[in-house]
């Protein structure tokens, strides 16, 4: 199985990352006569790898994985080598965590294998490596994201306007940005 | 009379010799829409080419994110308007998968019934247009003639003639009747009689056959580079189809087959999309064979859509290649992002690389087998 092969290739990029858990415990059976006590609801910091497979008639893909934005070149060379091709590259803005998520879709052609690969950078200075040297395709993708968004792919060769006006100083896609 | 060129294959350029600029577009007629093509020229030899896009942007993925998902769907013909019910089938399947609506399957059928016509439309106008490019006038008379029958078909179900809005979260909005299915009966029995003509007249000419034939080689090396979908994939020995390779609708109930020419140039790309009407036919009398009683609609499905958080992705097989859509919800009733993949953009991207050392009348050529729709490529 192709899913499972990437799975384990991609699985060293994985970041791990804290996630906050609510646990709910029940309370203590209550002696004879006693009131029950209410469960009590703990949060808990958890550390759990960013790699999901999740389920894909309800969402459409087969493997999620949030890597470091510097392992991105390696993550885009084990899915070339693996006979990927790229879908699209795009970004989404979170203005309330202060970063901006680039997402990158590869698809196969021998087999239904949907990858999604993403990463997250700093709103105010938002700069992730290029993969345009592994995946021509990403040359026009990335450009359009630094476009609307204004993320900065150190390493690509022209970041000039593209389907914006050549004068264009501003990122429509940006939450904070109004026409 | 130019002497004849004989060795077509991409040149070896002396990278030293003195080269000018060439300004293509946008207002040319060989680039279909507003595409400008910024060509360093080595005399008749191409050593560079850089499109320029963005004339015709509208910013469709920020709309998105100003209107309820059902207020978007309009926005969905005004991509690819010459096969729009494509990218009407796409966003209808992200949100019923976001929002988990079963469609019934009556609703299925003429989705894929309707589609199928579509597409033949958009091949019907991408060969007269093509062979136009190519100095051929007349085929594109008669290529639009047929058309005329798919958009009257298409008129009286959708009441739109190019930018239809007619699926619905849920199923479609309206039934079609026994006129739309004899009327569809016949156009097809008049394509297949017209079809071996448009051979005689077109495919089997020697004009033809010299600007096409290993002209505009793309390997699947560089498909893969540049994610080329489609007709160009096809053309260079994949085969891949979204609607064969992720199943959707009711595409596994169809018997039908996936056009594929291995000789990787302008030709096979000529020849994939002659064919696929033919398998655009079959399908369509299937489904006009099989199409099951039933309503339209899902009798539950929510007039606003609120998807639960998170990411989904949806792919359809459009005439261009594959389109996908990935939303991404907040819980409310707006997307909170929505991206077009479309795949005219991912096919031109590698026009620059294929181009180069080529002439220009044989690029132009290359650049029509790409079948292109700006609209949809700036979006």
């Amino acid at each position: 199985m192709r899913l499972e092969a990437i799975r384990q290739a991609l699985a060293a990029l994985a970041v791990t990352e804290e996630v906050e858990v609510v646990k709910i415990i029940p309370a203590p059976k209550p002696a004879e006569g006693e009131e029950a006590a209410k469960p009590t609801e703990v949060r808990e910091k958890v550390s759990q790898t960013m790699l999901f497979t999740p389920d894909y008639k309800k969402k459409g893909f087969h493997l999620d994985i949030k890597v470091l934005s510097a392992e991105l070149p390696a993550a885009a060379q084990v899915l070339i080598d693996q006979g990927f091709f790229l879908e699209a590259i795009t970004g989404v803005d979170w203005p309330k965590e202060r970063q901006i998520e680039v997402v990158y879709d590869f698809s196969h052609w021998a087999e239904l294998c949907r990858v999604v690969i993403r990463t997250r950078t700093d709103r105010d200075q938002p700069e992730v490596p290029t993969i345009s040297h592994i995946y021509s395709g990403a040359n026009w993708h990335e450009r359009e994201t630094h476009d609307f968004f204004g993320v900065k792919f150190s390493g690509h060769p022209d970041l000039s306007p593209f389907l914006l006006p050549d004068d264009a100083d501003y990122h429509p896609l940006r939450k904070d940005f109004k026409a | 009379m130019n002497a004849p060129v004989t060795d077509r294959h991409p040149a070896v350029l002396d990278r030293t010799a003195e080269t000018f600029v060439l300004n293509l577009g946008p207002q040319h007629p060989a680039t279909h829409g507003v595409l400008r093509v910024k060509l360093t020229m080595d005399g008749e030899y191409i050593v560079h080419a850089e499109p320029v896009l963005g004339y015709i942007h509208r910013m469709h993925e920020k709309m998105a994110e100003n209107r309820t998902w059902a207020q978007f769907m309009p926005n969905m013909g005004r991509l690819d308007y010459l096969a729009a019910l494509s990218y009407n089938h796409g966003y209808a399947m992200a949100a019923e998968r976001a929002e988990g609506i079963e469609v019934p399957e009556r609703a299925e059928y003429i989705r894929c019934i309707t589609v199928e016509l579509n597409r033949i439309a958009s091949h019907l106008l991408w060969f007269g247009a093509f062979v136009l490019d190519l100095g051929g006038f007349t085929p594109l008379l008669y290529a639009f003639d047929d058309r005329e029958q798919i958009l009257d078909l298409l008129e009286s179900v959708t009441g739109a003639r190019l930018t239809f809005c007619y699926f619905r979260f849920g199923g479609v909005y309206n039934d079609i009747d026994d006129n739309f299915i004899t009327g569809a009966r016949a156009f097809i029995k008049r394509l297949r009689s017209r079809m071996p003509m448009y051979h005689d007249l077109v495919t089997k000419n020697i004009i033809l056959i010299k600007r096409l034939k290993d002209i505009g080689p793309i390997s699947q090396e560089m498909c893969r580079r540049y994610g080329a979908t489609g007709p160009v994939l096809r053309g260079s020995g994949v085969s891949f189809d979204v609607r064969k390779h992720e199943p959707y609708s009711v595409y596994p109930e169809f018997d039908f087959d996936i056009p594929v020419y291995h000789e990787c140039d302008s030709m096979a790309r000529y020849m994939v999309r002659m064919d696929e009407m033919e398998q655009s036919m079959r399908i369509i009398e299937q489904g006009l064979d099989k199409l099951p009683d039933g309503p339209v609609m899902a009798a539950k499905a929510p007039k606003i859509l609120k998807p639960a958080k998170g990411d989904y992705y949806a792919a359809v097989e459009a005439a261009r290649g594959s389109f996908g859509i990935r939303v991404v919800s907040d819980g409310t009733n707006t997307p909170y992002r929505l991206k077009l993949r479309s795949p005219t953009f991912s096919n031109l991207s590698l026009f620059s690389e294929a181009c180069q050392g080529m002439i220009l009348p044989d690029a132009l050529a290359l650049m029509g087998t790409l079948d292109l729709v700006i609209p949809e490529i700036d979006r």
